[in-house]
């Protein structure tokens, strides 16, 4: 994944810091600015930046000096770059032995601050896919499919991070396949929970009993068949995270006893007289609408707020076409080896093929497309005709739709060359079947120059 | 009205006005409604660094919009900068209105070499359509040929085509849709 950085500017001078955050906002990154240090110390106690430039130079109490110890104090590993005139250089490098990452003199080279924004970000991405990777080899965990350049879903990654440390209900809907539990992944691993476990439970899939003693356990005997104490998802999670999904399924009993153990933090299990308590982190995904559930009475309007708490709205493909690319090519990488294939690449036609493509299944959807490609591809580049099935599918969905820079004139002959082909060349036939006369029809035979 | 307006700040080349308005109608789809004529605004040269600065440019450009246009393009000879940086090719507001391009660092006479007119005009396409880019809130990307990877020298500015990669160019054209 890649992720939104925050920078703060620090500098006395608005047109200093405004110009900076501006130039750095163009790279992509969530640039805060600071007119004094105070207030960079106020915000660095709100939240961690990835960099922090700090002006040497300001008035005030505080120097960049001052100001950076004071944010060290915070964040410890906090990469603060000391902004220096050259007036001012001998005291820049006693900012270095203070800790200062670097320093930069101003004016300086753009070339040269995008080396030191990159080297610091690289370092940053790298403690970030480290720390990944080490959840990964112990939970199975993979952010890296959460691949995205759009503006909605970069701004839910920042969410994410933002509400990862939280123990807030988190509530995520989106369409089937946009990857619900991908992101309730992503806040459980991007928070201080990440080690401890991340339990998935799907609501759906289990009968109503069933479903009540998977999540709360049952004492022995509680039922037939339970000859053991057996703990259940909640008491799994203890300590972490519970991910519901599909909870706009679950019945009124079970909706009541959610609310408890959201409001309680404790339950019985099944047939037992000891109350259990959790510290259990819960995130819920639907793919409903539960406002519209709750107005229609099929969902408790007190569970609805409680797990609503903080709503993440994944939005589906054909909303993020511009990911297409970027997520075809990455699932490409991630799977073809694991199909054994070498597949290196995907076709400019291809490509279009999957950005006209309307992903009613979402990323799933893709994912499962990219494969079947993979599957029967012969060469090294998956092209149009690997995507058949999708081509197909296309025109028996949308017959109707008229592709991009198309003129009427080309539609015309197109219609006219169809309607040919499928009276086999019969003219009076195809005149009939378009509506127009003979005459009109062998002037557009004409015209366009179609061969019967 | 909705469209672009493209200033000169200043003397600006006939044929790199042209070039770029052709460009932004033909490949944006974004009519040029206007042309105006703007002097430098002489508060903004830093007569100790002999440039202008981009920020008192943007400022202008944004005053003396007309009214209805959706975007403002500024063009000039002049070389820019912000205080932090040496220089700038151009600058945008991140999702607003107005941006400005400089030729000044474009010509390749400014490095030592033979002046190349066909490859001024080049350049000055692609810095603007990378500056309008970021009016329509794109961000660096990070395809070195899209228009809008970042160039800070020369080389690079070569090295990327005139247009958007088929990342950047759908949320574009999404955004187009708005103003139009
Ligand atoms: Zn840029
Ligand atoms: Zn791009």
């Amino acid at each position: 994944m890649k992720a939104v950085w925050k920078i703060l500017v620090v500098d006395d001078e608005e047109v200093m810091c405004e110009s900076l955050a501006a130039w750095l906002r163009e790279d992509g990154y969530d640039v805060d600015t600071s007119s004094s240090g105070r207030q960079a110390v106020e915000r660095a106690r709100a939240s961690d930046y990835a960099i922090y430039f700090i002006d040497l130079k300001m008035p005030g109490g505080m120097d960049g000096i001052e100001t950076m110890m004071e944010i060290r104090k915070l964040h410890p590993d906090a990469p603060v770059i000391i902004i220096t005139a050259y007036a001012t250089v001998d005291t820049a490098i006693t900012a270095m032995k203070e800790g200062a990452q670097e320093y930069i003199v101003k004016p300086c080279n753009p070339e040269e601050i995008s080396l030191v924004v990159a080297r610091i970000i690289k370092v940053k991405n790298l403690q970030l896919e480290n720390t990944i990777l080490r959840k990964r080899l112990t939970g199975q965990y993979d952010f890296h499919d959460i691949i995205t350049k759009n503006p909605r879903m970069l701004s839910i990654l920042q969410l994410v991070q933002d509400v990862a440390g939280l123990r807030s209900t988190v509530l995520v809907r989106g369409e089937s396949g946009t990857g619900k539990e991908l992101i309730a992944r992503a806040v459980h691993y991007s928070g201080d929970r990440a080690d401890k476990p991340f339990i998935s439970v799907s609501c759906a899939a289990l009968a109503e009993t069933l479903l009540e003693s998977e999540l709360f356990g049952y004492e022995k005997g509680a039922f037939t068949g339970a000859s053991t104490r057996t703990r259940g998802k909640f008491e799994l999670a203890d300590g972490g995270t519970i991910f519901l999904d599909e909870i706009g399924d679950i019945s009124p009993k079970l909706q009541a006893d959610l609310l408890r153990v959201l409001q309680e933090r404790r339950f019985y299990r099944l047939g037992g007289s000891e109350e259990v308590k959790v510290d259990v982190r819960v995130i819920a995904a639907t793919n409903k609408d539960l406002a519209e559930e709750v107005s229609q009475g099929r969902f408790r309007d007190d569970l609805y707020y409680r797990l609503n708490v903080i709503e993440i709205r994944i939005p589906p493909i054909r909303e993020r076409r511009e990911d297409v690319p970027l997520l075809a090519r990455h699932l490409v990488q991630r799977l073809s080896p694991e199909l054994n294939k070498d597949i290196q690449d995907i076709s400019e036609g291809a490509m279009k093929v999957l950005l006209e493509y309307e992903w009613p299944g979402n990323v799933r959807e893709l994912e499962n497309a990219i494969e079947r490609a993979i599957v029967t591809c012969r060469g090294q580049v998956l092209t149009e005709d690997d995507f058949g099935f999708l081509t197909r599918s296309m025109q028996e969905r949308k017959a109707w739709s008229v592709p991009a820079n198309m003129t009427l004139q080309d539609l015309e002959r197109q219609a006219v060359s169809a309607a040919l082909q499928r009276t086999g060349g019969n003219v009076k036939e195809a005149a009939s079947s378009l509506g127009i006369d003979r005459s009109t029809m062998y002037e557009k035979i004409k015209k366009y120059e179609i061969q019967r | 009205m909705s469209g672009l307006c493209l200033a000169s700040l200043g003397e600006v080349e006939e044929p790199v006005l042209r070039t770029i308005a052709e460009c932004v109608e033909e490949r944006i789809g974004l009519p040029v409604v206007r042309r105006i004529q703007l002097p430098v605004p002489l508060e903004g040269y830093d007569r100790a660094r002999g440039q202008m600065s981009s920020v008192t440019m943007l400022k202008l450009l944004l005053e003396q919009a007309p009214s209805g246009i959706s975007r403002i393009l500024g063009v000039t000879e002049s070389d820019l900068f912000i205080p932090m940086l040496t220089f700038v090719f151009g600058q945008a507001q991140l999702k607003g209105r107005a941006a400005v391009v400089s030729t000044a660092r474009l010509r390749q006479e400014y490095y030592g070499m033979q002046p190349d007119g066909i490859a001024l005009l080049g350049r000055a396409r692609k810095e603007a359509m990378h500056e309008l880019g970021h009016t329509f809130g794109l961000i660096h990307c990070p395809d070195t040929r899209c228009a809008m990877s970042l160039s800070i020298n020369l080389p690079q500015v070569d090295s990327k085509l005139e247009w958007y990669c088929e990342g950047c160019w759908p949320v574009l054209q999404e955004r187009l849709e708005e103003v139009r």
